[in-house]
């Protein structure tokens, strides 16, 4: 009961969600356009899709994943949990001790990208518009490495209390410094990249992370210090997809060394 | 038979999509916290309608969502309206920004912050109009980059260019923007681009790449995303300064 009641709340939310996007859609195809849309029947069954998809998935997410992912973010950074695996009490903590935070950061950064509905969207079109060189799952794991990196380096500075902006502007050097020797078909992909990570899976367990770090940590502030993580998540994949796109064209570049060493080979 | 196969692979490949989070939650709870699921039946429940409605949502793209967006940039591209092309460009991201909920509640916690360190007066009234002053100007700003990336994808600019320069904007404001309003701005870039505008947007620029000539999708139809997730950065901060 208590689930109709929800799946139908939810429902009605995403409608509201998708409605101004489909009245711009429709308004210019009906008022400017004025064409007919292809295959409108099958493109409208999509849309209903899509609100059926949505819904049943922030549903699940809310009912089964985002409770206990929240806790966990809540335990970990219990300071009693964290004592309780290293040194004796009345010790102040270093940032050494808190590893499993890092790891879990890095472990739900990891897996809630993986399933992140709109990089499944960006793979797929990558995928079909570089006819097949992007894999689809080659993009997303490579962004998912650095959404890994980025929120675990973003809870090492929650719990340092070190300046977000030196992170992120050292990071933008690092991008603009990669971008000079990057192959340029990836350039705009790895940029977009960035901003899809981070939407309905990420975003709240990643907060709650956060606010649950800077919320136990004497001298940070939750308002203050709790923000941040997402900055992290949509920076890093940036650098990891270009990283991926280099590695890919060196290994080409290998591949085709050795077919051309076999081939002289043969002719000796 | 045919549909109910490709349903049955979107529906396994959406298990596999899965898979990871369901270890990683069942790793740290089971093994590093040591404590048993609280509610197991619930938690399998919410598995199974995460899966359903992640196949849904991949049939609903593939069906839906792609083919609008391309069919659009065709037939902009066919009549070469740039002026109707930008304003829908603008609508696009302004439409779809204002109403996100994660938006909503971003801004909500901004007010708060910035009624405690008295920036505004503390009560109800100026927090609201706070919150609702920096939701349309993140909305704002989001219309304006997909504008300013349709007409880059029109002209066929690099867009290293741009993001750099908007780099640039975003570092010279965190240097003049109040210490307060900076991780919020700086969450804000991620917060913006919703499920349902990404997979648009991309269709958006790819099928403007390709139907203008001389235009390589790989390398111009992408990066509206880009900026949409940048400029919200430099509008937020110059939000903070100002008011």
């Amino acid at each position: 009961m208590e689930l109709i009641r929800h799946l139908f709340s939810t429902g009605l939310s995403t409608i509201a969600d998708v409605l101004p996007i489909a009245a711009i859609i429709f308004g210019f195809q009906l008022f400017v356009l004025r064409e007919r849309i292809p295959n409108l029947k099958s493109v409208l069954t999509g849309f209903v899709y899509v609100l059926i998809g949505l819904t049943l998935f922030l549903v699940g997410l809310e009912e089964a994943l985002f409770p206990a992912g929240k806790l966990m973010a809540q335990q970990l950074t219990d300071p009693e949990f964290i004592r309780g695996s290293v040194a004796a009490v009345g010790d102040a903590l270093r940032w050494q001790d808190y590893a499993w935070v890092y790891l879990f950061a890095a472990a739900i950064g990891f897996s809630t990208t993986i399933a992140e509905p709109s990089l499944i969207a960006v793979a797929i079109k990558a995928n079909q518009v570089s006819g097949g060189a992007i894999s689809v799952w080659g993009l997303r794991i490579a962004v998912a490495i650095g959404v890994a990196l980025g929120i675990a380096l973003g809870a090492y500075r929650i719990v340092s209390g070190t300046p977000l902006h030196y992170y992120i502007i050292a990071g933008y050097i690092v991008v603009v410094v990669q971008t000079l020797f990057a192959p340029r078909m990836i350039i705009a992909l790895a940029y977009d990249s960035g901003g899809v990570t981070t939407s309905t899976v990420t975003v709240p367990l990643v907060a709650a992370l956060g606010l649950g770090l800077a919320s136990t940590i004497p001298g940070r502030s939750a308002l203050l210090d709790g923000f941040g993580l997402i900055a992290f998540a949509s920076l890093f994949p940036i650098m990891s997809v270009i990283a991926y796109a280099q590695l890919g064209e060196w290994w080409m570049k290998q591949q085709i060394q050795q077919a051309k060493n076999e081939h002289t080979d043969k002719q000796d | 038979m045919e549909q109910l196969r490709s349903f049955l692979g979107t529906l396994t490949s959406s298990i596999r999509d899965l898979l990871p989070i369901v270890l990683v939650v069942a790793f740290f709870q089971l093994l590093v916290i040591q404590q048993p699921f609280p509610d197991l039946a619930r938690v399998l429940t919410g598995c199974l309608l995460v899966v359903l409605g992640l196949t849904f949502f991949i049939r609903g793209l593939e069906q839906g969502l792609f083919p609008i967006g391309e069919a659009m940039a065709y037939a902009f591209a066919r009549k070469a309206s740039l002026p109707w092309l930008l304003l829908f460009a603008f609508a696009l991201g302004f439409g779809t920004t204002i109403a996100e909920p994660a938006l909503t509640a971003v801004a909500a916690e901004a007010a708060r912050i910035a009624a405690n360190g008295g920036a505004i007066a503390n009560n109800d009234d100026s927090m609201a109009n706070y919150a609702l002053g920096l939701r349309i100007t993140v909305a704002l700003s989001v219309g304006f980059a997909i504008l300013t990336g349709v007409y880059r994808i029109v002209r066929g600019w690099p867009i290293q260019y741009l993001i750099i320069t908007g780099y640039i904007g975003v570092v010279i404001m965190t240097v003049f923007a109040p210490p307060e309003i900076i991780g919020i701005a700086y969450d804000s870039g991620g917060v913006t681009t919703s499920t349902v505008t990404v997979p648009l947007v991309t269709a958006l620029g790819v099928g403007l790449a390709e139907s203008i000539k001389g235009r390589n999708p790989m390398i111009d139809g992408f990066g509206l995303i880009a900026f949409a997730s940048l400029t919200p950065m430099i509008f937020v901060m110059a939000y903070g300064m100002i008011v």
